[in-house]
């Protein structure tokens, strides 16, 4: 039961993001696959990396099967800036490509934590689908970037692009928060 | 002669960068650079010290809740499977 609890946080984030009224149900779809396919493991990968695979393929399906699917477009998500230009001088300004608004330090009162990670934990979630699972992998379960890449399929490259928009958006989510609790 | 021209970054280019600086995963070239430009300006080291704290805080953010009846009920006829 080690595995189940290690990772039973991770699993149940991963399975919302297709079939969030039945991820319950899709962590246990995925732990029955794999223990009636342990014996064709062939440790190729590591356990923790095909546990995750067989999640993907089952929550995927279910989200499909609810008709949840999510266009590749949407999977990904925009390739917008990290930071949106307005907050740079602009061009033929002296300081062109410098802050016009630069980024105050975010508040490091213990007082704010709590409250800090529900905010984070819900801008997580809005977060295009597999920047929302590279994030989960990476940030949260700390798991290194190989290890996602092998259960999500994707390059490395793709990794570390859906990873810096993840963080980013993230980033500007804390800091509307953070500006908006000052102002407020 | 050393070729002594270096990568000029303006914080426009900084902020696309962060991500990778902080897992080491850019080049050593692109290292040198950012580190030139956080000794000039402030707004990028405080927007660094950012995505940073919002690594550490996604860390925090870390559940293990207890694995259901269900779950446990689907390991035990597992268990007892391989026992026979």
């Amino acid at each position: 039961m080690e595995l189940v609890a290690r990772h039973g946080g991770a699993m149940l984030r991963i399975a919302r993001v297709y079939a969030p009224s039945a991820a319950d149900e899709v962590v246990q779809e995925a732990w029955a696959e794999l223990l009636t396919s342990l014996d064709r493991f062939e440790g190729r990968s590591s356990v923790k990396t095909w546990l995750f695979k067989i999640l993907l393929n089952v929550a995927r399906a279910r989200g499909r099967k609810e008709g949840r699917s999510i266009p590749m477009s949407a999977l990904e998500g925009d390739d917008e800036p990290a930071v949106p230009a307005e907050r740079f001088q602009g061009q033929g300004h002296l300081w062109a490509g410098h802050w016009a608004a630069a980024p105050v330090a975010f508040p490091s009162d213990p007082a704010v934590r709590s409250e800090t990670r529900k905010k984070l934990k819900a801008a997580i979630d809005e977060l295009p689908a597999l920047q929302r699972e590279v994030m989960i992998l990476r940030d949260v379960e700390e798991w290194d970037s190989q290890d996602v890449c092998n259960a999500l399929g994707i390059s490395d490259t793709n990794q570390r692009v859906l990873l810096h928009r993840a963080r980013s958006r993230v980033r500007a989510s804390l800091e509307a928060y953070f500006e908006g609790a000052s102002h407020g | 002669m050393a070729d002594d021209r270096q990568r000029h970054l303006d914080c426009i280019d900084v902020v696309e960068l962060v991500s990778d600086y902080l897992d080491g995963a850019g080049s050593a070239e692109e290292r040198v650079a950012l580190e030139q430009h956080f000794l000039i300006c402030g707004g990028c080291m405080r927007y660094v010290e950012q995505v940073r704290a919002t690594v550490e805080a996604a860390r925090e953010t870390k559940d293990t809740p207890e694995p259901p009846e269900e779950l446990r009920k689907l390991f035990r006829a597992f268990q007892a499977s391989k026992k026979t």
